[in-house]
């Protein structure tokens, strides 16, 4: 599967990563080996197989409908780079 | 050129759940900024999410609600956009193989003709945090109390012609989930949400046009409202030879707009993928009979229900049947002796706008239902006159005992004594000869117009007490006796 530079920068962006200019053609050529190693596996008839979603043979354990978690705000703050009032503060984002 | 509308409806609900979908923290409304919100919701580093068996429970009783198929198999999905106020960079979500499947949920329409909506699916996840703009100059203040509380998004297909058909289904489904208990209902804090996907075609065309979806309305009103004016908006670029840009947008209700969200265009990848962190929740036949047998008279049989087996018109029942505990008490007034047709007139009259005026839900009403019953038999057996029966219920509002105790305690018996209403009637036609001469003078329409003079002195005479059907009939014998 071939890969061109801008399919490289849309995903940088979504993953809010930062490819620079100069590292965009070495990025996009090792990210085509690598999708290239993915294609290989499309080759394989999975018609009758079905699409496995966790490599568990499991299912999901429920727990009961209960708060057990009390208020500890303090603790979870602490390392927060800013806060006021009892929020997180993050420069400002506006819709 | 004439254009028709085509709407499909995404409603995220918070379901009841006391505790988080994937944590123990608490869901309650209005705590203090991130009092309840855990590591596990704040997204830290390590942290497992372990499933809330009642969000499943939830999710399942609406599926069978409204017939849906029940996923036997369903996976969460990671669901990935950067937002502050998604602490983890992924909403866990249900993309690939939801809970609920297809079904069809049918809402009545004002005239009670039942109108099919198609159900695509159903599924669940968890909300996101709640970001506040207005509170802090160069901040954004992040709260995440919300982060991680249990959604089922509720999707249909493209099934609506009009707004008016989009809020009949937002009425029903409301009224559908809180019959089921599986959410509070409540809008203004947010536990009904709606995503409006509107597009326009030629009348009589099959082909789909380019949608815009409309964000995040917490309103029947304004869902109503943001339809008619993102209708406007579209026709009048189509009018005009343009066409429509997919986006998503916002509806600004003080403007009545809604608003392109730029910020969107960009994100609009969310590259999910089976979540790692859960396992496929399996649901078995067993488990469905058993949420099944816990299942509620629905407002779609219960508005049956009361047309068959209480005689009332559909208006009426429509009117009683989406609120549960109005149903529950009309159906208690019944019980306790009350005629149907009557308590339903009460209810929907007189006891409605008295709630509605002090602002009391139908479960704090301080007039009983066993009451208005009480108040309704005296009615009917001719003790009260509709007059005098107001004058009953207010007393019964301001707590003055039962219907009898207060009848009794004002001497507000109805005189239904001919004799006594005979004399009452020969003193009024003495006392008034000037408008007893004009009476006889005037032809038949003028006479009928003329009576109600004396009807009014009769009923004055006797403080509203006189039955007034008889009045009206010794009246007329009486002044007829005097040509």
């Amino acid at each position: 599967m071939s890969v061109s530079p801008q399919d490289v920068e849309k995903v940088a962006l979504l993953a809010r990563l930062a490819i620079s200019e100069s590292d965009l053609p070495e990025v996009t050529e090792r990210f085509g080996r690598v999708l290239g190693l993915v294609d290989e596996l499309n080759t394989i008839d999975t018609e009758t197989v079905v699409p496995m979603s966790n490599p568990h043979d499991m299912h999901q354990r429920l727990r009961p409908d209960a708060v057990t978690r009390q208020n500890n705000r303090e603790n979870l703050m602490a390392s927060a780079p800013a806060q006021d009032q009892g929020y997180f503060l993050v420069p400002k984002v506006i819709d | 050129m004439s254009w028709e509308t085509v709407i499909g409806l995404e409603v995220h609900l918070q379901l009841a759940t006391q505790s988080k979908i994937f944590s123990g923290s608490a869901t309650v409304f209005g705590a203090a900024p991130n009092e309840q919100a855990d590591a596990v919701d704040l997204g830290m580093p390590g942290m497992l999410p372990v499933l809330n068996e009642e969000a499943v429970r939830y999710a399942v009783k609406f599926g069978l609600g409204i017939g849906a198929r029940i996923g036997e198999r369903s996976v969460f999905d990671r669901k990935n956009y950067f937002y502050p106020d998604l602490p983890k960079g992924y909403q866990v979500s249900q993309f690939f193989a939801p809970i609920v499947c297809e079904g069809v949920f049918e809402v009545a329409l004002e005239d009670g003709t039942l109108y099919p909506i198609r159900i695509t699916r159903a599924h669940l996840e968890e909300d996101a945090g709640k970001s506040v703009h207005d509170a802090f100059s160069r901040e954004t203040g992040i709260d995440l109390n919300r982060a991680g509380t249990p959604l089922l998004e509720i999707v249909t297909e493209p099934d609506f012609r009009s707004a008016e058909q989009a809020v009949a289904y937002l009425k029903a489904l409301h009224s559908l989930v809180t019959y089921l208990g599986i959410s509070d209902g409540n809008m203004a804090e947010g536990s009904m949400r709606c995503d409006i996907n509107i597009s326009l075609r030629e009348k009589g065309s099959d082909a789909l046009g380019t949608r815009t979806e409309i964000k995040n309305v917490n309103s029947f009103r304004f869902v109503e409202r943001a339809i008619h004016s993102e209708y406007e908006r579209q026709a009048d670029i189509l009018d005009n030879g343009g066409s429509i840009t997919q986006e998503t947008r916002l509806y600004d209700a003080e403007q009545n707009v809604t608003r392109s969200m730029r910020s969107k265009e960009v994100a609009n990848d969310y590259r999910y993928f089976p979540e790692p962190d859960l396992l496929p929740i399996v649901i078995d036949a067993e488990y469905i009979e058993s949420v099944r047998a816990t299942l509620p008279e629905l407002p779609g049989a219960k508005r049956m229900r009361f047309t068959a087996e209480y005689g009332l018109n559909e208006y009426d029942a429509a009117l009683l049947v989406p609120n549960h505990s109005l149903a529950d008490y009309f159906e208690s007034v019944v019980t306790a002796g009350g005629a149907a047709k009557p308590a339903a007139n009460w209810i929907l009259g007189d006891l409605t706008a008295a709630l509605n005026r002090s602002e009391t839900d139908i479960t704090d009403s301080p007039v009983s239902a066993k009451q208005l019953a009480g108040l309704i038999v005296r009615i009917e057996d001719g003790t009260l006159s509709s007059k005098l029966a107001k004058q009953v219920f207010d007393a019964l509002w301001a707590g003055e005992g039962d219907a009898d105790q207060i009848i009794e305690a004002r001497g507000l018996k109805q005189v239904s004594d001919s004799g006594a209403l005979e004399s009452m009637v020969e003193a009024v036609i003495a006392a008034n000869p000037a408008q007893v001469a004009q009476y006889l003078a005037a032809d038949e329409a003028k006479q009928k117009k003329l009576s109600g003079f004396f009807v009014g002195q009769i009923m004055k005479a006797s403080k509203g007490q006189a039955n007034p059907q008889m009045v009206n009939e010794l009246l007329l014998l009486k002044l007829n006796d005097q040509s």
